[in-house]
């Protein structure tokens, strides 16, 4: 299964199954974004849309099954650049390391929360856990954005002195182990790509209670997603915008131009149709197109830059030794994982639309019962 | 502190930390969903009220295993780059297909059991639990599976010509990994021995307060039961937990022997060897026995180990030749042949010596508490109570606790200096870029965040258990109203 490829490879036999592998991580996380990303929303909104006790909890009961199975896809794209890339898992979750703290940390408060918050009915319990899972669900995303808006910029890359195999992130050979890549990725980009998952988020989760709540509650998530569904338009096309005039992709950035349309259509098209279905399905379509974006624009080198050059090629004019091609798993391995995810992704996607379709019925402040959760 | 030094604290104390958590999560879900199928078959509804009571413990343990997890499948990446990527065509597979075919199936059948009591029909309910508890059961063999493949690295081959990392030959192998089924087996006896000591545990103290407080209250015959059903289940899993530990000891020796040698302090090699109970209390034999079936055979020691180990490093050859990724590995001077420091090959004896003494002697204690138990509550008896007896229902389910962090203790203490057997050490393993002070910093916060999150979890635990059986359970129907309260909200 080989292609041909127009640069230079060193040690690299291009696979078309890594660039299936890579395709199929790149749906990984736009299932994490799609599904995670209302939840985040929900969560970051409890405290403002939900006025009462009990408004609060009509806004946590709207995810309570299904939070936990949406968090499952980012689970999975993690397993799944490790298992199909397992250079670029190494190189990037240890070039990342307090990020993805903070985002370990988020997931931590904001996964305990839920379930610990209806536990207890004292009302100061109840407020620190609240705040938990706003927090937490706020950290994630904001993270997340920042460390997107870094991928297109790309994170440069050296060698490990003692191992020329293992790519590390750093802004130069000398800064391995002694200076992070850290206070680096907050550019006035990275700060714009952490506020706009934020803001999509937002969007996507208000947009989600404008289905799942009834009465007030539903009224106030309208109201919200008319204003930050203004902010969420305005934000994102300077962010995409930004993204490819001044990172555009190594291949196909046709394609990525036709992707910022698609995005800011299906973001013009939520905001006007707030309080139905369809919107919702158009801000789902916008975290499509905004991640292929990105994942485009990450080919070949995943996202990583020579340190010197700071672009894809080093000084020599080669391709970065650390690409979607050479941080493969072999053939062999990720034909077996193929076969795998081939037939769980679509029984995982059954279920999961069964579950939905389960919990269909919106919540109103009548459904949340008096006492505090009796039953198991 | 080193870097390395730092990674490996946080790797143990996170590890052990979230393996507080994983046997209870694995055979409570399962006994729950055994509760639940009693009262559907039965209609008892005792029954219903010891799953809605055993649920809710269930529940408020599964959030902290969920969210402590995370944090295990970030930091392969995050501490050990190196290792990543060495290992990941082998050891990413059962990972991903941990979170797609299990971590799937229990979030979200979970998810549908906790709220679904008044949405779905009985029987469509019931099968939740078991798909969310079948997921809880894959998962953990996937995961020991890739635990195994650091043990016993086999189905794999080093790649010298490009990649320079370990590549899968076989992925059946590292299924069907010998160490991976030993140890599937001991870790599920293990949770079993857990959730049934917490199941006799929790429902023994309320039994004797109840009993002594009321003793006509209908509650009591319902504690009774599920004292007894916990003792039987604890019963059962820790004589099958002995006796998977006594298979898994003899595959250690033939596969890892110094982690035997170190465990046990035999400095030098012996027949008929003597298991030290404690230092210098010796009982002949017993050791070679444990270690190979034959209470005659010679059981290699630390010295005898070393000297071998050594010379086979200084000519290139594997240290078990009959481990391909060694062979190809040491023919390609990768890994720890390729490494300039010199190799130590001893574990630290003295923790493993003990966890091993301490994981067993808790082990024993399991059967005889159960055998306590279910004595004291022949016939028609019931315990007049009294410290002894609170003591003994409080100590119960901390002792497995005890017993599976010591017995990790070992496993992957035993198995140092590497972090794969026999071919790259721990110390090659850690990820160059991130410094001691971001490891230092990580690794205080989430001691914080970990102990204030046990303070929490205790509490709230303490608070379900006091409370007691669920007073007012009615029959869940399926709710048509769309107005009506649900009968389970956050």
């Amino acid at each position: 299964m080989n292609f041909q490829f127009a640069f230079n490879l060193p040690e690299a036999v291009p696979s078309a199954l890594a660039v299936v592998w890579f395709l199929l991580v790149a749906v990984l996380w736009i299932g994490y974004l799609v599904l995670e990303g209302f939840d985040y929303g929900v969560a970051m909104l409890i405290p403002f849309l939900g006025k009462t006790e009990k408004e609060k909890r009509v806004l946590i009961n709207t995810i309570g099954p299904v939070w936990d199975g949406n968090e499952v896809w980012l689970l999975t794209a993690g397993g799944a650049m490790f298992l199909a890339f397992p250079a670029w898992y190494a190189t990037l979750f240890s070039g990342l390391y307090l990020p993805l703290f903070l985002v370990l940390v988020g997931l931590i408060i904001r996964g305990v929360a839920f379930e610990y918050r209806a536990k207890n009915p004292d009302s100061r319990w109840r407020a620190t856990f609240t705040w938990m899972a706003t927090i937490g669900s706020f950290i994630v995303p904001l993270v997340f954005g920042v460390g997107f808006a870094n991928f297109i910029i790309g994170l440069p890359v050296v060698t490990d002195p003692n191992n020329p195999a293992l790519y590390v992130v750093a802004s130069d050979a000398a800064n391995v182990g002694v200076t992070p890549y850290f206070w680096e990725l907050f550019s006035p980009f990275g700060l714009l790509g952490g506020i706009a998952v934020v803001v999509l988020c937002l969007f996507h989760g208000s947009l989600y209670l404008t289905l799942k709540t009834k009465g007030e509650v539903k009224q106030r998530a309208a109201a919200f997603a008319k204003i930050i569904g203004l902010v969420a338009i305005v934000g994102g096309a300077v962010f995409l915008v930004c993204q490819n005039l001044f990172w555009p992709p190594v291949f196909l950035s046709g394609l990525n131009w036709l992707l910022v349309v698609v995005a800011a259509v299906a973001l013009v098209v939520a905001w006007l149709s707030i309080g139905k279905g369809v919107a919702f399905v158009c801000s789902a379509v916008t975290w499509l197109a905004v991640a292929l974006g990105i994942f485009i624009r990450m080919l070949p080198t995943l996202g990583f830059v020579d340190a010197g050059t700071r672009t894809a090629f080093d000084s020599a004019g080669q391709l970065l030794g650390l690409n979607v091609f050479t941080a493969a798993s072999q053939d062999s391995t990720l034909t077996i994982a193929l076969v795998a995810a081939c037939i769980m992704v679509p029984i995982v996607l059954a279920y999961t639309i069964w579950a939905y379709w389960v919990f269909r019925r919106p919540v109103g402040v009548e459904n949340i019962p008096d006492e505090v959760a009796s039953a198991a | 502190m080193s870097a390395e030094t730092l990674a490996r604290w946080q790797f143990g104390i996170t590890t052990v930390y979230h393996f507080l958590f994983v046997p209870i999560t694995i055979a409570l879900s399962l006994l729950v969903a055994v509760l639940q199928t009693l009262w559907v078959r039965s209609g008892d509804m005792k029954f219903l009220r010891l799953t809605k009571f055993y649920g809710k413990l269930f529940l408020i343990n599964f959030a902290m295993g969920v969210v402590t997890g995370i944090v295990q499948e970030f930091q392969f990446g995050m501490n050990w780059s190196e290792y990543a990527r060495f290992v990941g065509d082998i050891f990413g597979a059962p990972l991903a297909l941990e979170a797609l075919i299990a971590f799937f199936l229990e979030s979200v059948f979970l998810g549908m059991w906790i709220f679904g009591w008044d949405r779905l029909p009985k029987k469509v309910h019931l099968a939740t639990i078991w798909l969310g508890a079948i997921g809880t059961l894959i998962s953990s063999i996937f995961i020991l599976a890739a635990n195994a493949w650091m043990q016993n690295p086999v189905g794999a081959e080093y790649d010298a010509a490009g990649n320079l990392r370990a590549e899968m030959t076989s992925f059946t192998d590292v299924l069907l990994n010998p160490v991976a089924i030993a140890t599937w087996t001991h870790v599920v006896f293990g949770a079993f021995f857990t959730a049934g000591a917490l199941i006799m545990g929790v429902a023994g103290w309320n039994l004797v307060k109840r009993n002594n407080e009321h003793p006509d209250s209908q509650d009591v015959p319902v504690y009774r039961w599920a004292t007894k059903f916990g003792a039987w289940v604890l019963l059962v899993a820790s004589v099958g937990t002995i006796l998977t530990g006594h298979i898994q000891g003899q595959i250690v020796t033939d596969l890892q022997p110094m982690k035997m040698a170190a465990s046990e302090n035999l400095q030098d090699s012996a027949t008929c060897a003597p298991f030290e109970i404690v230092p210098g209390v010796g009982v002949p034999c017993v050791l070679s026995f444990m270690a190979t079936n034959d209470p005659g055979a010679e059981v290699k020691g630390i010295n005898d180990l070393k000297a071998d180990y050594d010379a086979k490093l200084a000519a290139g050859q594997a240290l078990d030749d009959r481990n391909q990724l060694q062979v190809t590995a040491a023919a390609a001077k990768a890994g720890i042949w390729g490494q300039t420091d010199a190799v130590d090959w001893v574990p630290p004896v003295l923790p493993t010596f003990w966890s091993f003494r301490l994981m067993m002697g808790l082990g024993v204690l399991g059967i005889l508490l159960a055998i306590f138990v279910l004595v004291s509550l022949r016939g028609n008896k019931i315990p007049a109570g009294g410290k002894g007896w609170t003591g003994l229902m409080i100590a119960a389910p901390l002792l497995p606790l005890f017993a599976n962090s010591f017995g990790w203790l070992m496993t992957e203490l035993g198995r140092q200096p590497y972090v794969v057997n026999g071919v790259l050490s721990t110390h090659a393993a850690v990820s160059p870029g991130v410094t001691a002070l971001e490891l230092g910093l990580t690794l205080v916060l989430y001691t914080l965040i970990y102990g204030v999150l046990a303070v929490v979890e205790v509490s709230l635990l303490l608070k379900y258990i006091k409370l007691g059986l669920p007073q007012r359970v009615e029959e869940p129907t399926v709710q048509d109203d769309d107005s009506a309260p649900l009968s389970f909200a956050y």
